[in-house]
């Protein structure tokens, strides 16, 4: 099946989200879809899916108008979407989710779960998807849980299949097996859209692209034939680095030592195994690991949000294994939250209260108990400027920036003081581009300028280039150190100890 | 050089600040009108299915608005009910803000009241200067305590706090009751269940005896005024109000940011007590002069709706106390001439607030007031 965006054109009140836009999806062909968060990626797709109706343009199937009046139209008409968050039900098992709104039912509504079970076997067969229709769901990993999103579009007959950043929750493992599966939809003729702004990716996987930005298409080619530089520049209108600057490494004394840290999580069981380390000041350590392997307990454990069950913690030499949060923030610590919306920020404060929410009691910004507002003002605005926060004003809330926007709003916070270490939890998730060659930037900025860094992240190659030594985790446990100063470190070595497989 | 003037520019344009957009001007003003709008036109179908006549109707209408404002007395009568419902009403905004859901302002008017009408009659000969204070403060701070029961529990136990507050609110009525059939509470000689009257040094002083004797308006307005101003200060200047909002608004942001969350969980509840014991205070000082069964009359229930109404904003509260403070004293109007039971005051009162919580509800019943809806929603 052949679909065809003609002219399209979405406007919400003053802002065009997509501006005569023309794209061509065809079966047996991989389309890779690049552009910045607010490009226009995803109302697109929600146009081609059913949910939005254009202002302008016309969507043809294998030549033929069509006119989606609301969600289900798109699936009915064999366009399906896999989204960025699942929207599985934990507790059923895997074909009681593939069925879930078409169920096949016999007499008297009798809900016919042998079939459904028979059909999902067929899907996996097909496409060797390998998954056990009979799995409840929260017992998978989340891998596994992205086939069945899979498995689900494909039992509703999609023949159209939009994967929306399908690899931001996978391992690099993961990610080759997960290609290997677009490319047995490809060759069984599925037309697929791949969106992601992740450049390797789409250069490996896409068969074509296209890249989008300010609402228009700006660029189109063939993989074959483009470079990295080449796409980053199309979706940002400029040049891009990808070479983080960094000066020589030169580490000094220890800055944060942790020692047989052991941490419980919310329901006892043991998040941090027995985890020693220590970060220099001048050097970037970078934690690789999936998701879920005790990084964020351990976070939250250097910064004092969460209690160490045993083991300790020491920052410029001082034990604080029991200080609170803010004593640490006070000694230099600062804190970019792997979250920013649930603990990063508010989304209903403006953006110069976001700018203080953590040094609001200073002296700088208070007198007495009350806060020096023309003060926090000045400040705002200036910390805005220096990181490069756009925004018609600081009065707006913060909810409304974008979520690069956001995220400088957040560094600006935590580095625009005397800091001594920095910790960073993922700190470019969900960021362009030109977002995250700032927030490495300045994250540089403060290594070279002597303070330590901690970085954790799942996206290994943030990791790479940035670390001066590497540490991986896996069930709460370091399971490995690499030293990127000392020579190249393979990445394929790093992404087996991910893997928990030991070298 | 030019850098740095640019970059000035640029602080200063960002320091601007952005014109109130429409939608909010819609919700916090547009939206409570035709709220009250609608709750007096559904009003009126109720008493029309109740087998009300038209004329009747209108002429309660019209006493309504004559009882609220329609005369001197009816002014006094409409401030006088308000006073209360605010100063209240700002407790529970407060805790609102802080996101918590205090529902035990009638239990913490109760033991306000019972602890300044003790102070009240208890201390004759005092200058008004010292007793009054005095037992305005004793209001204050036996409220804040009883609040902060609440709060206190929740910060260590994770009690939620509508259901202690409720089971407050049900000790403090058996508390006054008990309290009310005392020896050295009761009034002297009688048995009945009312207290010792408040001594003249200790009552709220009322402020228009001068034009006509039966003028009920007393000096607690000023009180009213003095706590907008102070709990608009604390909110929305100081450090405690910040961290108020802030866990209010996402708990978890403000734990990142370093704030102690179950400290502000018992300074808030402190807050938000020690307002409604002023309240408290302000009855029996100012209205009754002394305790009597029920003397909190369901204030604290109607003040979750004023705090609500008020949007949880110190001047909103003002605005929505006031209204319910005319609705109340043009429903006893009401009831007199047009013999239409006060209790409808009670439901006019409900459905303001069920169309304030429904405001696409009441777009939609007045699509014209509003501007359209953008279709679907922004990426």
């Amino acid at each position: 099946m052949d679909v065809e965006l003609r002219g399209i054109t979405k406007r919400f009140g003053p802002v065009t989200a997509n501006d005569n836009v023309n794209l061509t999806i065809r079966a047996g062909e991989v389309l890779g879809l690049l552009g910045e968060n607010g490009a226009g990626k995803s109302t697109m797709m929600n146009i081609l899916s059913g949910l939005y109706s254009p202002d302008e343009g016309q969507i043809l199937i294998d030549g033929k108008p069509v006119d989606f009046e609301g969600p289900g139209d798109g699936i009915a008409a064999g366009i399906g979407m896999v989204h960025q968050h699942f929207m599985l039900v934990p507790v059923f098992t895997v074909a009681e989710n593939v069925i879930l709104g078409v169920e096949p039912t016999g007499r008297l509504d009798y809900l016919d779960l042998k079939t459904a079970r028979a059909q999902v076997r067929d899907i996996n067969d097909k496409y060797g998807l390998e998954v056990d229709p009979d799995a409840l769901i929260e017992e998978l990993p989340v891998g596994i849980q992205q086939r069945v999103e899979i498995i689900k579009v494909l039992f509703r007959s999609a023949e159209v299949l939009i994967l929306d950043e399908p690899t931001a929750v996978l391992t690099p493992q993961e990610v080759e097996d997960f290609f290997g599966i677009v490319k047995s939809l490809r060759d069984a003729g599925k037309a697929i859209v791949f969106i992601t702004h992740k450049l390797h990716e789409i250069l490996e996987i896409a068969d074509r692209i296209n890249v989008l930005r300010g609402g228009r298409i700006t660029g189109e080619g063939d993989p074959k034939s483009l470079t990295e530089q080449q796409l980053a520049e199309m979706m940002v209108g400029r040049p891009v680095s990808f070479d983080v600057q960094k000066a020589p490494f030169k580490p000094g004394e220890t800055l944060l030592e942790a020692r047989d840290l052991v941490v419980l999580n919310d329901n006892d069981d043991i998040a941090v195994d027995r985890a020693s380390f220590h970060i220099r000041s001048g050097e970037v350590v970078g934690i690789a690991g999936v998701q879920g392997n005790g990084q964020s307990e351990l976070i939250e454990t250097l910064t004092g949000l969460m209690h160490a069950a045993s083991g300790s913690v020491s920052f410029l030499g001082k034990d604080v294994t029991h200080a609170s949060a803010r004593e640490r923030h006070r000694m230099g610590m600062a804190h970019v939250p792997e979250d920013r919306h649930k603990s990063g920020m508010i989304a209903n404060f403006t953006i110069y209260e976001n700018m203080v929410l953590n040094t609001y009691y200073e002296d700088r910004f208070s007198s007495g108990p009350s806060i020096k507002w023309p003060e926090v003002l000045k400040t705002a605005a200036k910390y805005s400027v220096d990181f490069d926060v756009r925004t018609p004003s600081i009065y707006l809330k913060a909810g409304n920036l974008s979520g690069g926007n956001q995220q400088k709003m957040v560094v600006a916070r935590e580095l625009e003081r005397e800091t001594k270490l920095v910790i960073a939890s993922q700190p470019t998730r969900g960021l362009d581009v030109g977002s995250i060659e700032y927030i490495h930037k300045r994250l540089m900025e403060a290594r070279d300028e002597g303070d330590g860094v901690l970085i954790v992240s799942s996206e290994l190659d943030e990791i790479m280039s940035l670390s001066d030594r590497i540490l991986v985790m896996f069930e709460g446990r370091i399971v490995a150190e690499f030293d990127t100063a000392a020579g190249p470190v393979d990445k394929n070595a790093v992404g087996l100890a991910m893997a928990g497989v030991h070298a | 050089m030019s850098d740095t003037t640019n970059q000035q520019d640029l602080m200063r344009k960002l320091m601007q600040r952005a014109a109130p957009g429409r939608a909010e001007f819609e919700d916090l003003v547009i939206v409570p009108i035709f709220a009250v709008i609608v709750a007096l036109i559904v009003g009126a179908l109720i008493m029309l299915a109740t087998a009300v006549d038209i004329a009747t109707i209108g002429k309660s209408y019209l006493a309504l608005l004559y009882g609220a404002v329609g005369s001197l007395n009816a002014i006094s009568e409409t401030l006088t009910s308000a006073i209360p419902l605010v100063l209240s009403g700002l407790g529970l905004a407060l805790g609102f803000r802080a996101g918590l859901f205090n529902i035990g302002a009638e239990g913490q008017i109760i033991v306000g009241g019972i602890a300044a009408v003790i102070v009240g009659f208890s201390f004759e000969g005092l200058p008004w200067v010292i007793h009054l204070p005095l037992a305005l403060i004793a209001g204050a701070v036996v409220g804040g305590l009883y609040a902060s029961i609440a709060g206190w529990l929740r910060a260590t136990t994770g009690a939620h706090e509508v259901i202690s507050t409720i089971m407050l609110n049900l000790i403090s009525y058996r508390l006054l009751d008990y309290m009310l059939s005392l020896s050295w509470m009761q009034r002297e000689g009688r048995s009945d269940p009312v207290s010792k009257s408040v001594v003249p040094s200790a009552e709220l002083p009322r402020l228009l005896t001068d034009i006509d004797p039966n003028l009920r308006l007393h000096a607690g307005i000023f009180l009213m005024i003095a706590m907008v101003l102070l709990v608009h200060w604390l909110l929305f200047k100081t450090k405690i109000g910040f961290e108020f909002r802030a866990s209010g608004e996402n708990p978890d942001a403000a734990r990142y940011a370093g704030m102690r969350a179950s400290l502000i969980i018992v300074l808030a509840m402190a807050t938000a007590g020690a307002l409604a014991g002023l309240a408290g205070a302000n009855q029996v000082l100012g209205v009754l002069e002394r305790a009597t069964p029920g003397f909190s009359a369901g204030i604290g229930f109607d003040a979750i709706s004023v705090a609500l109404l008020g949007r949880s904003h110190p001047v909103g509260v003002l605005f929505a106390g006031l209204l319910f403070g005319a609705l109340e004293a043009g429903g006893r109007q009401m009831q007199v001439d047009a013999g239409v039971s006060i209790d409808l005051i009670g439901i006019i009162q409900a459905l303001i607030i069920v169309f304030i919580a429904a405001p696409l509800l009441v777009r939609a019943i007045f699509p014209w007031g509003f501007q359209k809806p953008a279709s679907g929603r922004k990426e």
